[in-house]
């Protein structure tokens, strides 16, 4: 998986209106990626659930969150709406799982590994996380431990 | 700005709300009173006599109605009623819109007025806010989820093994 200190990989991936989010997406702003299994899946329902909670104290240290996953974008969309959530949603659909092989979290069943990238404003990799399984939930302490 | 890195469950504290007999264990709850996991595992800890510490852990987009129902709580707290309201809406979580809430409260025989003013204060929603964020620092990711007081350090613990212990004492 990647590490703090490594550069952002190239990559792109799918917002919800169809148009491509890229390494160049992440220049100039803290991002944290939320890399997920599955959309509609029991834990990615509860990581979304929590982390939506915690958006504006995310915002307030100037970070910004997107939930990554191989769903294709509509699926994404349903599962942000059935959710009542805001977390902007971007798919790795096709070709499947290339952002996720790029910054190491595809995991070989056809899925993200359930992890968390933050990226510098400068495009270097700050900090990474990858669950010791998918069904593992990392708590969002974690994330502001990293944002310091 | 919230504090929100990582930090130990706070020990019991004057603010929080308490129950039960003081020779059982105490068990730090972090709960959500539209979770039906919670409303269960309130009946088996009130079956067992346990000793609780309740702290609110509400999710909106789990559960629409969790932080109007932690402020309730709270609400009706102020009025000396906080374990009536709370065992009330584990009771009937179906019924916690505005309307039920205001019923629930005069079955209560709290000043409605009052009530009603407090729930949506800045000061309830703050002390429902510091019960969360203390549980995000714990790493809190789900309800119920429970913590023991093993020599004075809050130690995280399974529903079944609380209830195994509590069996004991």
């Amino acid at each position: 998986m990647i590490g703090a200190g490594d550069p952002a990989p190239e990559f792109t991936l799918k917002r919800g209106d169809g148009s491509d989010f890229t390494r160049a997406d992440l220049e100039g702003k803290t991002t944290v990626l939320v890399f997920y299994p599955f959309a509609f899946s029991p834990v990615c329902t509860d990581q979304l659930n929590l982390y939506e909670e915690v958006l504006d104290d995310l915002r307030q240290r100037g970070a910004t969150m997107y939930a990554v996953s191989c769903d294709a974008t509509y699926s994404q969309t349903a599962f942000r709406q059935q959710l009542g959530v805001s977390i902007e949603q971007l798919s790795d659909f096709e070709p499947k799982g290339a952002a996720c092989r790029a910054f190491g979290v595809y995991h070989e069943g056809g899925f993200p590994q359930r992890a968390l990238v933050i990226v510098a404003p400068d495009g270097t990799v700050r900090w990474s996380y990858q669950a010791p399984s998918p069904g593992d939930l990392p708590g969002a302490n974690l994330i502001f431990d990293a944002l310091g | 700005m919230s504090e929100l890195r990582s930090a130990p469950v706070p020990e019991p504290g004057a603010e929080d709300h308490l129950r039960g007999p003081e020779h059982a264990p105490l068990v730090i709850e972090y709960a959500d009173f539209e979770c039906p996991f919670c409303a269960s595992l309130h009946e088996r800890l009130a079956a067992l006599e346990a000793r609780v510490v309740f702290r609110h852990f509400p999710v909106r987009s789990s559960h629409p109605r969790a932080w109007a129902a932690a402020c309730a709580a709270e609400a009706a707290g102020a009025q000396g009623r906080f374990w009536e309201m709370h065992d009330s809406m584990f009771a009937d979580q179906a019924r916690l819109e505005d309307p039920h809430l205001w019923r629930r409260a005069e079955e209560l025989g709290l000043d409605l007025t009052r009530f009603d003013a407090e729930r949506r204060s800045e000061a309830v929603l703050d002390r429902v806010r510091r019960d969360f964020h203390s549980g995000v620092r714990a790493g809190v990711v789900t309800t119920p989820t429970l913590f023991v007081l093993d020599g004075g350090r809050a130690e995280p613990i399974s529903a079944d093994a609380i209830e195994g212990r509590l069996r004991e004492s």
